[in-house]
């Protein structure tokens, strides 16, 4: 490693080979997560596709046999649904605590700073079957409700780390004028610093919105047969693969893939790529 | 005010001093949620484990690391997690630190976080499609010449490495760009100004400066990578060599009902996580006890 990293030092010629190298394989890394995610768009729309490079015909008859077969309709309601109230129950929990989190120094503070973190740090698959197994002990296990609180483990600590920042950004001076002109808590919250936070609490609940449509695990663990979301419908499919028709598979999956890009699209508009993942950076 | 009042300000305004008042209450309701359903699951879970439907409250720990079929998963996972996260932060490192002068780093960073956002469950039905004997990676090596016939990539141990791979690398990927970006360029200016070449450059100043960030990514791709389930049970062989310890819990769990054995094995993925994680962080300790600073965000 070392000799040949002298050996570049040296010569333009292999720094240039060590550039194109990288592009190579950044290029060669893109070109596959590309075709994969084209392999399962031409299938879901092909009639026959065997032996050959495409397929034989195509047709859109595979999004009706899975809109019919997998009862997408309500899936899709279902997801809908849990997405809707994880949105709105993290954003609540985690703006007022990010508040609090950003404005005031009290004993503890950082144990609650761990506290906050560790679901982040942990995957899902490693506390969801705990987790599973306490929801259905309060008999919330198997329905929408468990689903909801299941997902708003990780959302929750997910949306305080994210408006921190943006709360410590805004001047307390704003907050102090209001109170001189007689806004109570409420008023403050709802008038001076719901509008100014709009942007960051947009961009956290947007980020939040696509994280919960992919989480499969939590879900997976605490749905029953009615609270499946769209993720672990498209997992059982895979899994029985064999008992339907693979286009019909691909064709959920297109399905799967359209909610989540039309929300990924409008995201980032708002948001960094890179913010999807950095969230444990500014802790 | 009198002498008594000064000396014991009312509860309230003692608590005001200390930073306690109605806008730090604002933060109860997301910490009782965090202990009702991540640290209360956690040690029901750890009370559950000692609780086995038959023998000593042991049992269930004896039985796990007494049936090959049950620690083999230990090792399993690591064969697949720990070269897997290796390779993604390897090869973060030489990609981002090119990446981060490009112009159109917007449109690169995201394709990659499509795979995030995707999830790793259509990651691998896409791969069964695009890796399958019939797919249009074997077509593509078969057509220039380079097998003669279809590699067997999926429903093995190279499908779950190579679905965890396109899961996990753009993860790390992104992780190691952020920290990258946040070092500023002036530091490798100047070195560059007092004739240090590329590599030194890399191995005197950045490496130093990134090497808290490269061990926080590491721990942080590791741990996704060692709960993988989805990719081993689609693309892997569920039942032999990706028979992951993700998989050995949910069957506990769901298919022979026993919580308690699930539970233990919950604790165990959970212990291993943090042994490697904590021997991680104190190996980068002790190589490195340099300044941390340097970096600008």
């Amino acid at each position: 490693m070392t000799g040949g990293m002298i050996a570049l030092d040296r010569h333009p010629l292999a720094l240039r080979a060590w550039n194109t190298t990288i592009w190579v394989l950044v290029g060669f890394f893109v070109l596959n997560l590309l075709a994969m995610i084209a392999s399962v768009l031409v299938n879901s729309f092909g009639t026959r596709w065997f032996n050959t490079w495409l397929p034989a015909g195509f047709t859109t008859k595979w999004y009706f046999s899975a809109w019919a077969e997998f009862q997408l309709g309500d899936i899709l309601i279902v997801t809908f649904q849990v997405v809707g109230a994880v949105v709105l129950l993290s954003g609540t929990l985690g703006v007022l605590g990010a508040y609090a989190l950003a404005r005031r120094e009290f004993p503890g503070k950082r144990l609650v700073m761990l506290l906050i973190l560790l679901p982040l740090l942990v995957p899902p698959l490693t506390y969801g079957i705990p987790l599973a197994t306490v929801l259905y002990q309060f008999g919330a296990g198997g329905s929408i409700l468990g689903v909801v609180l299941a997902n708003l483990v990780p959302t929750v600590p997910f949306v305080v780390l994210v408006m921190i920042p943006f709360i410590e950004q805004i001047d307390p001076r704003v907050e102090a004028a209001a109170r001189v002109f007689g806004a109570n808590s409420r008023q403050m919250f709802v008038h001076v610093l719901v509008p100014l936070l709009a942007p960051g609490i947009l961009a956290a609940l947007l980020m939040v919105l696509v994280r919960t449509i992919a989480m499969f695990e939590l879900t997976f663990f605490t749905a029953g047969p009615s609270s499946q979301t769209l993720v672990v419908a498209l997992y059982y499919a895979v899994y029985a693969a064999g008992v339907r028709a693979p286009q019909s598979i691909d064709a959920m999956a297109v399905i799967y893939m359209a909610t989540t890009m039309i929300w990924l699209l409008i995201a980032l508009r708002f948001v960094n790529p890179t913010q999807l993942v950095t969230r444990v950076k500014k802790s | 005010m009198t002498m008594a009042a000064m000396e014991n300000p009312p509860l309230r305004l003692r608590l005001a001093a200390m930073g306690v008042d109605n806008v730090t209450l604002l933060v109860l309701p997301a910490v009782l949620f965090v202990l009702a359903l991540f640290v209360y699951p956690f040690f029901y879970g750890l009370a559950l484990s000692v609780e086995p439907l038959e023998g000593a409250w042991y049992a269930n720990y004896v039985k796990f690391f007494t049936d090959p079929f049950l620690y083999d998963t230990i090792g399993k996972t690591l064969r697949l997690a720990v070269p897997v996260t290796l390779l993604c932060v390897f090869l973060s490192i030489p990609i981002a630190l090119r990446v981060r002068h490009m112009r159109n780093q917007r449109l690169l960073t995201t394709i990659l976080v499509l795979p995030i956002t995707l999830g790793t469950v259509l990651i691998a039905e896409g791969l069964l499609n695009y890796l399958g004997p019939q797919g249009w990676l074997n077509r593509t090596l078969i057509a220039i010449g380079l097998i003669g016939g279809p590699l067997q990539l999926v429903h093995n141990y190279w499908g779950a490495f190579l679905g965890l791979l396109i899961a996990i690398f753009p993860f790390t990927f992104l992780l190691t760009l952020s920290y990258v970006t946040g070092i500023d360029p002036a530091l490798e200016q100047a070195a560059s100004t007092l004739g240090a070449r590329p590599w030194a450059r890399f191995r005197h100043i950045l490496l130093p400066l990134l090497a808290q960030g490269l061990t926080v990514n590491f721990c942080l791709s590791f741990v996704q990578a060692f709960s993988v389930f989805p990719t081993a049970v689609l693309l892997g062989s569920p039942a032999g060599s990706t028979r992951v310890i993700s998989i050995a819990a949910y069957t506990a769990a769901y298919e022979a009902y026993d919580y308690s054995l699930a539970s233990t094995i919950a604790m165990i993925m959970a212990g291993v996580q943090l042994l490697i994680v904590a021997a991680l962080l104190s190996a980068r300790g002790l190589l490195y006890r340099g300044p941390m600073g340097g970096a600008k965000g």
